[in-house]
């Protein structure tokens, strides 16, 4: 590398001012001062050639093993696409996929909805303490999740505190709704969606502070000259504001119950039964439990199609409605 | 309603949730130390039959080079990308933001296979390289930014006194950019750090590369009703990150939110 930048910096200085007179307004740069274009890809070169080799390459075999029958030992058979049908024609996997979107309403939309909230309570008048607020809503967020996975095995076990208050009520009158929440068939799936979003109402908060900030104030005044109270304040002035946030905190929490393999593998294994059966948690069990490779190299694909198409839909939508 | 009542609720609001985030975290502390008895000799147990001191090492060398080689990698790619114009340059970099929606579940199968072929099943390098690979992509994206912004006339400026571009970058752009760095290299941490499924299935037999979250759920395994000991382990691997986030939350923060709005 040192030698490549040695040779050229002779013609470094006559180069460095010719790029200015071709430079064109409104552009943040235009070529580099001096430096031929083969440079820029040897210093790109090396995340490339990582970055293709451990990302790329495994995303292209997997999709190349995605078309065939194997069980990780023997030979394996070609499959067309039958393992892509499979997905949707395999009850136990179409189910796994309906667990995935009821899981998006957990994940994505309530956390986005009680950061509304959140955000409403924290932007309407003077917070003292506002970061220490952020910072303990935002804090779920950095905790790895298969350590969230054990406490909230605690916090849903036999004599944890759901329970216990739901034991304060049963002995007030009401009935016993007491249970063990993730090894309940009715409620395993809520119970896991629960704890995703605990996780997610930081990230969204966070989001949509930073974009309830660039609101102009004006806009605010004038509703409440017209009289707006704080509900209708929020459906004219904030929401419209925080589109692209809202986008955003979308897009990104979606992707994460999709990503969602660690808690189900720590915290109830796609059970009881398979009520807790999620694609993510699925890639895994089907390849490396009942030795279906191409399968769960199928069902890795899929999410990898779905994450970008979350990302790339939501997008589209924002930008052409900004446009 | 009047100001002061609004302000009333509006506390009482962020109050109730702040209690909710923390209440699962204080639970497990409380567990742990098994309050209001204030026993330390859980963690002690915990630390020796959950072998967390090798697991702890281990996740402390892989995460220490991956977030370095991938900073190194990422600083280079996202000067070039951001700074020089080159046949190519845009396509490369649709190529690495492709890469920020790739679950770690659609490569994870492969990796597997062709990594056990290659002999590099549980080894450091095994678990290392991927995780490179997946911080790659986010901190080329995240350095091209930050390239982008610096003014032209700094680079001008600093070829003119006679600086070559490897110099500009590492003596000119690296010190004034160390927010930005400071940042990618936060997030970085926590994600390699925090990650499960590769090393889970990685490192499938050899018991002394187990990194901290996966000795967590090998210690869950054997663990399974004793919470206090099962609540000390999870407090051991997740408190580096905590600590770190709670003296750093700033810049966890904007990293978060700027990797995200952005472009």
């Amino acid at each position: 590398m040192t030698t490549v930048a040695r040779r050229k910096t002779p013609k470094t200085r006559r180069e460095a001012s010719a790029p200015r007179a071709a430079r064109r307004p409104g552009r943040a740069f235009s070529g580099s001062p001096g430096e031929p274009g083969r440079i820029g890809w040897l210093y790109t070169l090396p995340a490339l050639l990582v970055y293709g080799a451990f990302l790329l390459w495994p995303l292209a075999r997997g999709a190349q093993f995605s078309l065939y029958h194997w069980d990780g030992l023997g030979e394996a058979t070609w499959a067309g696409f039958s393992n892509y049908t499979a997905t949707w024609s395999d009850p136990s996997l179409r189910g796994a996929f309906g667990h995935l979107l009821v899981l998006v309403l957990f994940y994505s939309v309530l956390p986005c909805c009680i950061a509304f909230v959140l955000v409403g309570a924290m932007s309407r008048t003077k917070i003292r303490g506002l970061t220490f607020f952020r910072t303990v809503l935002f804090l779920p967020q950095v905790v790895a999740m298969v350590a969230v996975a054990v406490a909230w095995q605690w916090v849903y076990s036999a004599d944890g505190p759901v329970n216990t208050v739901l034991g304060w009520l049963h002995a007030l009158g009401l009935p016993d709704w007491r249970r063990g929440w993730f090894g309940d068939f009715t409620f395993a799936l809520p119970a896991v969606g629960a704890v995703g979003t605990w996780v997610g109402i930081g990230l969204a908060m966070v989001l949509f502070l930073a974009g309830v900030q660039k609101i102009p104030r004006e806009l605010y005044e004038a509703a409440r000259i017209d009289g707006a109270g704080p509900v209708r304040e929020f459906f004219a002035v904030t929401l419209p504001g925080l589109r692209r946030e809202l986008a955003v905190a979308l897009t990104l929490t979606t992707i994460m119950a999709i990503r969602n393999f660690d808690l189900i593998y720590m915290a109830t294994a796609g059970g009881p039964g398979n009520a807790t059966k999620v694609p993510a948690y699925e890639v895994y069990n089907r390849t490396f439990n009942t030795g279906e490779v191409g399968l769960g190299c199928a069902i890795g694909v899929t999410l990898a199609v779905l994450a970008f198409a979350v990302t790339a839909g939501v997008r589209r939508l924002v930008e052409g409605k900004d446009a | 309603m009047n100001v002061r009542a609004e302000r009333f609720v509006n506390h009482a609001i962020l109050v109730l949730f702040s209690v909710i985030a923390v209440f699962p975290m204080v639970g497990v502390v409380a567990q742990a130390l098994q309050l209001p008895h204030a026993d330390l000799s859980t963690f002690g147990t915990a630390w020796r039959e959950g072998h967390f001191a090798t697991y702890l090492r281990n996740s402390v060398i892989v995460t220490t080079v991956t977030v370095v080689a991938s900073a190194v990698l990422s600083i280079m790619a996202g000067y070039a990308l951001g700074t020089m114009r080159f046949r190519g340059s845009g396509a490369l970099f649709l190529l690495f933001v492709a890469g920020l929606t790739i679950p770690t579940e659609a490569i994870v199968v492969p990796l597997y296979f062709d990594l056990r072929s290659a002999g590099l099943d549980n080894t450091y390098a095994g678990l290392i390289l991927p995780q490179v690979a997946m911080s790659v992509a986010f901190g080329t994206f995240w350095m091209r930014a930050y390239f982008r912004s610096v003014p032209r006339s700094m680079l001008e400026a600093a070829r003119i006194d006679g600086a070559s571009g490897w110099t500009t970058l590492w003596r000119v752009l690296v010190p004034i950019g160390r927010p930005a760095i400071l940042t990618m290299v936060l997030l970085t941490t926590m994600w390699t750090w925090n990650e499960f499924l590769l090393p889970l299935v990685i490192v499938n037999s050899d018991e002394a590369l187990r990194t901290a979250p996966l000795g967590l759920s090998f210690f869950q395994g054997t663990h399974k009703t004793d919470y206090s000991l099962l609540m000390a382990g999870a407090l051991i691997i997740a408190a580096p990150i905590v600590i770190v986030y709670v003296f750093l939350q700033r810049q966890f923060i904007a990293g978060m939110l700027s990797g995200a709005v952005k472009e």
